[in-house]
């Protein structure tokens, strides 16, 4: 009967044992599965495909052409309308000093 | 007066691009970021364009001067120019730093609202007929009103965009260009103000002589 109880005792407790050890392994493996398909995800830019990469050198250019072309069609626009206003001015002045 | 400004202006400008080539690349975002160098100088001198033509067009409003209207207005189509410098800018960095041209966020689209805010006041100016500039005038108010939230929208709402601590915490070889790149601005900011004011004036001298002429 003493031998009966130990030895459910023992199968008792390697089967705690057992259970611990597949639960710990699966855990680990749960976790390491998840890292290797979050590590998939994520590609270094450098290692993406040509197609895929965007550059920044045209994207600066495009930034840096746009703003200058602005400053200086608003600029060459204020010198036209002035050039425009002042022309008509000295026309005007001109015909009032004829009469 | 115009040509020493437009001599120092001229070679703020043309020493700029060398400033910004030699700052260092940011570590993240690499050659893109180049492009803050006239992205945050274009909006400083446009929220100087708003805050100007706003307290242009309160004199105007409350005093009845005409000079402040002629800032008002020249200074609000010089917040447009400059407004249009930063919504293009921003979306061509956004691009890539981002991965978005645009993003409907609480900073982004109150800028976009500012610069329709100056937008309408002189599309009001132009088509509103006579007594119209007292309209613009109260437009002007609200647009000087929304800069504040503007800038501060960063801190407050959730955003995309980068905070207002970013320039502060600059490092020296980045915050140099920067603040060089916004003394261009400032400076074509007065440049132009004085030539647009100049064209204001000049208008309403060519009106008094019509008149003179029609009596």
């Amino acid at each position: 009967m003493k031998v009966t109880v130990r030895r459910v005792a023992v199968l008792c407790l390697l089967l705690i044992l057992g259970i611990g050890v597949v639960d710990t392994s699966a855990e680990e493996f749960l976790m390491q599965s998840m890292q290797t398909s979050q590590q998939d995800e994520f590609v270094p830019i450098d290692e993406l495909e040509a197609e895929d990469q965007l550059p920044a050198a045209p994207l600066l250019v495009a930034a840096y052409s746009f703003a200058w072309l602005a400053m200086f069609v608003y600029l060459w626009s204020i010198w036209r309308r002035l050039a425009r206003v002042e022309r008509e001015l000295t026309q005007l002045a001109s015909r009032t000093t004829d009469r | 007066m115009f040509s020493p400004l437009i001599v120092l202006t001229t070679i703020v400008f043309v020493c700029a691009p060398v400033f910004i080539a030699w700052a260092p690349y940011e570590s993240t975002m690499g050659l893109v970021q180049k492009i803050f160098y006239f992205h945050l100088p274009s909006w400083a001198a446009m929220f100087m364009a708003a805050f100007v033509c706003g307290i242009a067009s309160a004199v105007f409003l409350f005093k009845g001067r005409i000079m402040a209207d002629r800032i008002a207005v020249a200074s609000a189509e010089l917040a447009v120019v400059f407004g249009l410098i930063g919504l293009v800018s921003g979306p061509l960095w956004a691009r890539k730093a981002w991965g978005v041209w645009w993003q409907w966020d609480a900073r982004l689209t109150m800028a976009l609202v500012l610069w329709m805010i100056f937008v309408s006041y002189l599309l009001l100016r132009k088509y509103g007929g006579p007594g119209s500039e007292k309209l613009a005038a109260g437009v002007a108010l609200f647009g000087m009103a929304n800069v504040p939230f503007v800038y501060w929208s960063v801190n407050v709402w959730r955003t995309v965009h980068p905070t207002t601590n970013v320039v502060p915490t600059l490092v020296a070889g980045m915050s140099g260009p920067l603040w060089w790149s916004l003394v261009g601005f400032l400076l074509l900011y007065a440049l132009a103000m004085m030539a647009r004011v100049r064209l204001e004036e000049q208008r309403a001298e060519l009106e008094r002589v019509y008149r003179e002429l029609d009596d």
